[in-house]
This record gives C-alpha cells, sequence and structure tokens, in this order.
C-alpha cells in the first residue's frame, strides 16, 4: 500500500474506499459511521435525523451550466435525500486563498443561495479561513448538511431489504458533469455543449417516496460512477446485479468524448443522478413518477437484482456479451492503448 | 495499443484540422496524411490522423455479414 | 457514431456467434497481439459469446508490459533532476519502477504532465524555455509516427529544450520470437491500427518463415467476431495465410507518409522486452542526424539498479505460457490498485482484464 496520499485516494473508488478503512473507520470506529451509508442515521429521543458532509476542491471553479457553490449545496442535500431523508438546514465552511476575486466569491454564495431556495433548505452557519497564495487552488468549500427521516424509510440507506427481481432505475444521462468539468478544464469544444447535471434531487426523491411506490435502496452516483456503486451494493451480498449497457442513458457528445479518451461513461462523475432499487412491482410506477419532474425527463429501468452471480455486478454489453462491472482503479486518465 | 477513433473532418487550416467525434470537436493533426477534405472520415489515434476511412470497404463488410445472416435464413428454409 | 454503431450492431454479432459455433470443431488457440483488442474483447464480453473450444490468449502487444523496468527508472530518475518536466502518455503513469513510479514523483513535487499528443508536449516546451522537457515515447508503428512528427518539428523550430527518450518498438520481431519458442498458438488477431500504418507488407518476411495464420482485425466487436470467425475457418480448413478483415483501414502498402517519416527520423536497434528478452532490431532509436533530441545521449542522469518485482511472472503471462490465475501474487498482493507488475498496472494487461471483467 502506497505510503503517501495519491490522487487516486480522492477519485472515489477502490483506492478512496482503502484508505477510509483503514485511516479512518479504524480510528473514529463507531455503529453509526461503521454502516457506512451516505447520510448518519442519528437517533435522538426516538426522532431519527440524517446527518453528513462533503467537500467540495473542483478545479474549474465555474464550469458549464453551474460552480462550486451549487455543487456543494446540491451534493450534501442529495446525500441527504437519498437515505430517504427531508434536507432542513445546512452549513458552508469556506477555506479561500488570498487573492480571490470577491465579485467570484458571492457569484459563487449567490449561487448556492439559489439552489437552497430551490431545494428549500437554509443555510443557518458557516465559518471562513483564509489561506496564503498557493495554499490551496483558489476556493474549497465544505458543506453539511441535517435532514429529518421518517422510520419507515430507515432501512433504505442500508439496502437491506433488496431481493432478487428488484429493478434498478436512473434518472437520467449519465456522465455529463464528469465531462462538463472534463471539458472546461481541457478547454474543449463541442457542437452542442455539455453542461452539468448538478441539481438538488429532494423533491424528485419525496414525490417517489409519497407514492407508497416502494424504494428498498437509493445512492447518488458520484465521483468513481455508476460502475462503483452497483459494485459496492453487490460486495458480499447474496444478490447479484445485471446491468443492460443497451438501457444506460447516455449522450451521443459524452459517448464520443469516452470513445477519445477512452474512458468509459460508467466510471464518469455526476452531481444530479440518484440510483433508485424498486420493487418490480412499482418499478414503473416508479419511473412514471420521476419522469414527471425536470431532473427526471430521461430517466430508465437499466438493470436489475438476480439470483445469479452473487456478489457480482455484470454488464450484458450491447452485442449480447456479460462481464464483470468493477469499482474505479485510481484516476481515470487519458490513454493512447 | 491503438486507441483511435473515426472522426470527422469539419475544417482544415494548413496541417491542422477540426474533427468531430459524436459531436465533440478535437483538433487533427494532418501530418501523416494528404488528399483529405472537409466530411472526410479519418482514423484519430493521439492526436494525429492516420488513414482516411474507406466508406466502400466498411459497407462491403458489413453486407457481407448480413449476407451470411440471409444464408443462415435459407439454409434453415430448407431444412424445415 | 458513424463506424463505431454500425460495428457494434448486437444482431450483426450474434449472427457471427452462431456462425463460429457452427464451423468450429478444433480446440484452437488465439492470441491477439494488441492490447486495443484484450481492451475490447473484454469490454464486450466477447469471450461469453464463444464456444468452449476456442481459447482467447493475450499476447505482448500492451507497450506499457513490454517496456523495461529500467525505462521506468531511467523516467523517475529524469523527473527528479531540476528544471526538467516529464510529459507522457496517461499509460505509463502508474507503472512501477524498481522504487517508484511517475505517479509517486507527481506527488512527491516532480513535474510531470500527461499529455494526449506529441504536440501538446512540443508546446510545453515552447512555453518553458527555460526547462528541459523529455517526452516518453512509448509505441508501436501505430504511435511511433506521433514522435517521429514532434521531432521533425522541434527540428524544424528549433525548439532545442526538447527532447525524446524513446521505447518505441516494432511488432514483428515479437510475432517472430512466440513463434520461435513454440508455444501453442494456432492463430492471431492481428493488430489493425499498427498495421494501418505499416502495411499488411510488413508480415511477408514472417510469412516466408512461418505457417502463420493471421487475421488483421478492426476493434468494434463486429471486427473482432469477424476475425475470429476468418481465423477459425482458416484453420478447420488447414488453409493458414494473412488476411485484412479490418479492410476499411488497412490495406498492403499502409500509410507510406508515416512511414517515411518513422526512416527518417528513427533507426532498428536491439531492444529487451519483458517477457521475451533482447530481440534484434526490435526497437527504434533516434538517427545520428536527430541526436540532439535524444534523452538518452544528451541529458545525464545516475539510475538505479533495476529491481524486478520477486513472484512476478508477467513475462511468461506475456508469452501466453501462464494465465493470471496461475500467478501466485495474482488478487492477493497485485491489484489494480496495488499492482506489483506491468500486466496489472495497465489498462490493457492481460491481469488487469481478467481482474477487472473476468467471471
Amino acid at each position: 500500500m502506497s505510503k503517501t496520499i495519491l490522487l487516486g485516494h480522492g477519485s472515489g473508488g477502490k483506492l478512496t474506499s482503502d484508505l477510509i478503512k483503514k485511516s479512518f473507520i479504524e480510528y473514529f470506529d463507531n455503529p453509526v459511521l461503521n454502516a457506512m451509508t451516505d447520510s448518519a442515521v442519528i437517533n435522538i429521543n426516538d426522532k431519527l435525523l440524517a446527518f453528513t458532509t462533503d467537500s467540495y476542491v473542483v478545479d474549474p471553479v465555474f464550469f458549464p451550466g453551474g460552480d462550486i457553490g451549487k455543487l456543494s449545496v446540491c451534493g450534501t442535500i442529495n446525500d441527504l435525500a437519498v437515505s430517504g431523508a427531508e434536507p432542513v438546514f445546512l452549513s458552508a465552511a469556506f477555506i479561500i486563498e488570498e487573492g480571490f476575486s470577491i465579485d467570484d466569491l458571492e457569484t459563487i454564495t449567490q449561487s448556492m443561495r439559489e439552489e437552497a431556495d430551490k431545494a428549500g433548505v437554509r443555510i443557518v452557519t458557516g465559518d471562513t479561513k483564509v489561506v496564503n497564495k498557493g495554499q490551496c487552488d483558489k476556493i474549497f468549500i465544505n458543506t453539511a448538511g441535517i435532514g429529518i427521516l421518517e422510520r419507515k424509510f430507515e432501512n433504505i440507506s442500508t439496502g437491506n431489504d433488496i431481493q432478487p427481481g428488484d429493478k434498478i432505475i436512473v434518472n437520467g444521462y449519465i456522465g455529463d458533469h464528469g465531462i462538463a468539468v472534463m471539458g472546461a478544464r481541457e478547454n474543449l469544444k463541442f457542437e452542442a455543449e455539455i453542461v452539468t447535471d448538478c441539481a438538488s434531487l429532494n423533491h424528485l426523491i419525496k414525490s417517489v417516496l409519497d407514492s407508497g411506490a416502494d424504494i428498498k435502496f437509493m445512492r447518488d452516483i458520484t465521483r468513481g460512477g455508476l460502475a462503483t456503486i452497483v459494485s459496492e451494493i453487490t460486495a458480499n451480498r447474496k444478490f447479484g446485479i445485471t446491468i443492460n449497457e443497451s438501457d444506460l442513458p447516455v449522450r451521443e457528445s459524452v459517448r464520443g468524448m469516452c470513445e477519445i479518451f477512452g474512458y468509459d461513461p460508467m466510471f464518469l462523475a455526476n452531481e444530479g443522478k440518484v440510483l433508485m432499487i424498486v420493487s418490480a412491482q412499482s418499478s414503473h410506477k416508479a419511473l412514471a413518477i420521476i419522469k414527471e419532474n425536470k431532473y427526471g425527463r430521461d430517466s430508465a429501468i437499466i438493470g436489475e437484482i438476480t439470483p445469479d452471480n452473487p456478489g457480482k455486478a455484470v454488464l450484458q454489453s450491447i452485442v449480447g456479451g456479460s462481464r464483470i462491472i468493477d469499482k474505479l482503479t485510481g484516476e481515470m486518465l487519458p490513454r493512447i492503448c | 495499443m491503438c486507441l483511435s477513433i473515426p472522426a470527422k473532418i469539419l475544417s482544415i487550416e494548413g496541417k491542422t484540422a477540426r474533427a468531430s467525434v459524436g459531436g465533440t470537436i478535437i483538433n487533427v493533426g494532418l501530418h501523416m496524411i494528404d488528399d483529405i477534405k472537409e466530411g472526410d472520415y479519418v482514423l484519430v489515434h493521439a492526436g494525429f490522423a492516420l488513414q482516411k476511412i474507406s466508406d466502400d470497404e466498411a459497407q462491403e463488410t458489413l453486407k457481407l455479414i448480413r449476407e451470411m445472416e440471409n444464408i443462415n435464413q435459407e439454409q434453415e428454409k430448407d431444412d424445415t | 457514431m458513424k463506424y463505431i454503431d454500425e460495428f457494434r450492431d448486437k444482431e450483426l454479432v450474434q449472427e457471427l456467434s452462431r456462425k463460429i459455433k457452427q464451423i468450429s470443431g478444433k480446440k484452437i488457440t488465439i492470441m491477439e497481439v494488441c492490447g486495443g483488442h484484450t481492451m475490447a474483447i473484454h469490454k464486450f464480453g466477447i469471450p461469453s459469446l464463444l464456444p468452449g473450444n476456442i481459447e482467447l490468449l493475450s499476447g505482448p502487444g500492451c507497450p506499457v508490459c513490454v517496456t523495461d523496468i529500467r525505462f521506468i527508472d531511467r523516467s523517475v530518475a529524469y523527473s527528479r533532476l531540476d528544471n526538467t518536466i516529464i510529459t507522457t502518455y496517461g499509460d505509463l503513469i502508474r507503472v512501477p519502477g524498481s522504487s517508484s513510479s511517475l505517479d509517486k514523483e507527481k506527488a512527491g513535487g516532480a513535474d510531470v504532465r500527461v499529455v494526449y499528443s506529441t504536440l501538446e508536449a512540443l508546446d510545453i516546451a515552447k512555453q518553458n524555455k527555460n526547462k528541459k522537457v523529455i517526452f516518453l515515447g512509448i509505441g508501436f508503428e501505430t504511435t511511433t509516427p506521433s514522435s517521429a512528427i514532434a521531432i521533425l518539428e522541434a527540428s524544424k523550430k528549433n525548439i532545442n529544450n526538447f527532447f525524446l527518450y524513446s521505447s518505441h518498438k516494432v511488432m514483428p520481431p515479437a510475432m517472430a520470437a512466440l513463434l520461435d519458442e513454440g508455444i501453442k498458438i494456432d492463430g492471431y488477431i492481428g493488430p489493425g491500427h499498427v498495421t494501418t500504418v505499416a502495411g499488411a507488407k510488413m508480415y511477408d518476411d514472417l510469412t516466408k518463415k512461418y505457417n502463420l495464420s493471421i487475421v488483421i482485425s478492426g476493434f468494434e466487436p463486429v471486427d473482432i467476431m469477424q476475425s475470429i470467425y476468418f481465423l477459425v475457418r482458416q484453420l478447420e480448413n488447414d488453409k493458414p495465410k494473412v488476411e485484412i478483415q479490418y479492410k476499411r483501414a488497412v490495406d498492403y502498402e499502409g500509410n507510406l507518409i508515416a512511414q517515411h517519416m518513422i526512416n527518417e527520423v528513427f533507426e532498428p536497434r536491439d531492444d529487451w522486452w519483458r517477457g521475451l528478452g533482447v530481440l534484434q532490431k526490435s526497437g527504434l532509436g533516434l538517427r545520428k542526424k536527430y541526436e540532439s533530441f535524444d534523452a538518452e545521449k544528451k541529458i545525464n542522469v545516475r539510475v538505479e539498479k533495476p529491481k524486478e518485482p520477486k513472484g512476478c511472472i508477467c513475462g511468461e503471462i506475456l508469452k501466453g505460457l501462464k494465465r493470471p490465475t496461475d500467478c501466485s501474487l495474482f488478487k492477493r498482493v497485485c491489484t489494480p490498485s496495488n499492482p506489483v507488475g506491468t500486466c496489472m498496472v495497465s489498462n490493457e494487461g492481460t491481469c488487469q482484464a481478467y481482474y477487472n471483467f473476468k467471471f
């Protein structure tokens, strides 16, 4: 194992999970944390709260369709929402590099306010630190969030109710965010601009939960992509997952970028996508409800839970062959081979 | 080791061209090929065009396989 | 996307799968010698579409996998020099050397930059005139022209702080070495883009000496399945030959302009391949005329003694003699996040493909 931190440790795949197990959980060790869910579920006087935190270090700070501020609000709201909780409050802490433009800072904070309003959430506390030039990359933001969790949704984040036959739904095109940011960083041009899918999904998720559809599990698809999530869900379980490549919603332009650089869309980052596992009977109802929401128009059922291949996630390729889906390893780099 | 991608030439300026791969526009070095015009498809590897893609040959390859399909279907009909 | 989607047509692939099962009787071993094929075969799940009597083996066609550990060690040493920028394709960055790797050096503060094209590396040289910019040239016939073009441009425009550290290789000596060793390979899926550049004439010498069954294949699932079909047809009828499946991009002559550039800038030299040892005239070094751009000749550096990782059998895996599952380190110690050998580091390496994709 590496003795120093590598960039790959932050990419959301295997290296990240190894680091978390060895250097964090090993020391913090407690039952709430060890559940390793998107949000921690806390019981206070018999009321359930969901609590989560995330840090945002994206470069560039402004990218097509959004900025680091919007990201920091959506990301934390989504972590709460996918646990089945209703997000209510956020904190926002800033580490800013000396020399950063105050106009830019205010563009970012305005962006955060707009997104919080859309989600019906308030930013109620925060912190500001400034460091010398060169000691952080322009601006880093940490947000933490609290949400109220109803008992009936408590199991959603554990996934303990998942059964063979359950269907897997994704609420739209995958890979937009990863490619939008990469495109901005590399100064690439597109015939049709690719913008981030960054969005707060709490209303979309609430409408599905309120409909009574039988939701077994939810997770937001961020760094490490769809592949990392499906391979994590199946780890050590008695069921397997099959994903149908031909059902995966991927924009043509994102596919083109993936072909050029040798990327797999299943590993790309997203900021407005949730993976839902729902019972087969509820799946069409759930899909219809998601499609009514503007962040779910291009939703699709992309696969299912199977009794075969327990502990594994399998891809049925577009040509009918099958192979294993594994977690992202290290960072995705453009390759020639 | 030959990740190469078919790209459509959109415009040419001296030794470089702008090409599109499924809507993404990339710069392509034309140092290795000549006789290229807008609308042609080329194979791009590590930022350079390796070869022009022959549409005739592409269609011929696909046709060959589809004919195989037809032969199979004919055989099945004969068998029944 | 044109020329991609049609060649990923499920019906055509399924038809080819049926046809292969129909005509295939003998137990045969087919080797692909191009890392791009290894990737495509596993990504699309091709092995699951073939009958059990056909075995697919990966050969030494992944340039990262066959690269000498000394190349990495020297690159690492270069990265530690002052006022030096290392430019490289992404493929090399995680390859373990004797004690370090480029991404570890980068984490330690070295200026190591991943580029997509050699022209990017040249731009970096132009923008950083007070620094030496070294480009790590790996790759076979497909990629060598890109390095040749960079040297020609550097020469024309007097970009004198640009250097190439060449580990470029050519394929035929490696294929001959495999055939000489008598490894049981019935047929080859031939490297499509290597042949686009060098032309099918590159196999003339090989076919004079050996009874070569080879189909030059494209990289989409339809291409690979059709190539396997042609190979099976050749082998079932005992008619070995060089066939071109990838007709839309490959012909006998190849890309003459690219060949001319390679000949102008490079000359053949003996080179060391992991798994195969020293192969005569299998590598490419800069000609004397372009010596001033040659990192090996112009930039002095102390390089540590090479230390091959214990227990690593990448060499035998590259020749198809052993499978990843035969290696005692596979999955236990050697994993994609903690690779010991090159077969696991490279996206095209057999071991990584097995680890990631195989059931």
